[in-house]
């Protein structure tokens, strides 16, 4: 799954939305998560596993628990939208240059 | 001959060429007929452009619409400011996911390069702050509603 993807899709679920918006008032540990969610904590990992492949979150480790925060934003946004800018680009223009050896066929066939 | 370059200038502006095999016109016709976007204007896999709208003059509005098929969609609006057969494009766009993202001013140009053309992409977004303070919001809008569907669920 691309990044693109992984990002729209992670912010399609609104539990997964709503862990965000926990997170925007600083770091927590899973626990701490699952409490007001009323979600058992393998379920709540589920989650955050999600997020953290789509680069909303970053997780560490700090013992046995591994608190997560929100991605860094700013500079990161940034980075973030141009890479997925760079990977939609790519795509687009290698089936472009397919639909344009299409057209180039079409042109040849009308002429005699 | 089919390497794309992207970069960035200053704060506000991303720059993007690549070469293509066909001639100036093919370009410019596949970024302006529907029929034609809807083809390879997609992103990701998996992606396809149900809607695909637009009124080629300048001061014409367009509306582009994707969807996943697994429920997730998004769409652009956008203005066109100039278009000048087979050779330049300038528009103005949007995205909806559904909070909308600061306007990008788009320039295209599709210079003829040997049989083929050099197309070049300049875009210019808002300056970094604002930029940040509207993603901010949107993302704070799509929170609040998220909460209060949970509060539901609790």
């Amino acid at each position: 799954m691309t990044r693109l993807d992984a990002t729209f899709s992670a912010l399609a679920d609104p539990t997964r939305r709503a862990i965000l918006a926990r997170l925007a008032t600083g770091e927590v540990t899973v626990m701490e998560l699952a409490q007001p969610f009323a979600m058992t904590q393998p379920a709540i990992s589920r989650h955050l596993k999600v997020l953290e492949g789509a680069g909303l979150i970053v997780r560490r480790v700090d013992g046995t628990k591994r608190p997560c925060r929100l991605a860094p934003a700013g500079i990161d946004a940034v980075e973030q939208w141009l890479g997925m800018l760079r990977q939609t680009l790519t795509k687009n223009y290698e089936r472009l240059d397919g639909v344009l050896a299409a057209m180039s066929q079409e042109q040849g066939d009308k002429q005699p | 001959m089919s390497k794309m370059t992207l970069k960035t200038e200053g704060d506000t502006h991303v720059v993007i060429t690549r070469r293509f095999a066909a001639p100036p016109e093919a370009l410019y016709r596949a970024h302006t007929e529907p029929a034609l976007i809807q083809k390879w204007m997609l992103g990701p896999e998996g992606w396809t452009m149900p809607v695909c709208i637009n009124e080629l003059r300048p001061g014409g509005k367009f509306r582009y619409e994707w969807v996943n098929g697994k429920g997730i969609g998004f769409y652009v609006t956008g203005e066109f400011v100039e278009l000048v057969p087979f050779s330049r494009l300038v528009h103005v766009e949007r995205m909806h996911l559904p909070d909308v993202t600061p306007d990008n001013h788009i320039e295209t140009t599709f210079a003829a390069d040997g049989a083929g053309t050099l197309m070049t992409m300049r875009m210019t977004l808002p300056d970094a702050a604002s930029r940040k303070a509207m993603l901010s919001t949107g993302m704070e809008h799509g929170m609040e509603a998220s909460y209060v569907r949970l509060e539901t669920l609790i």
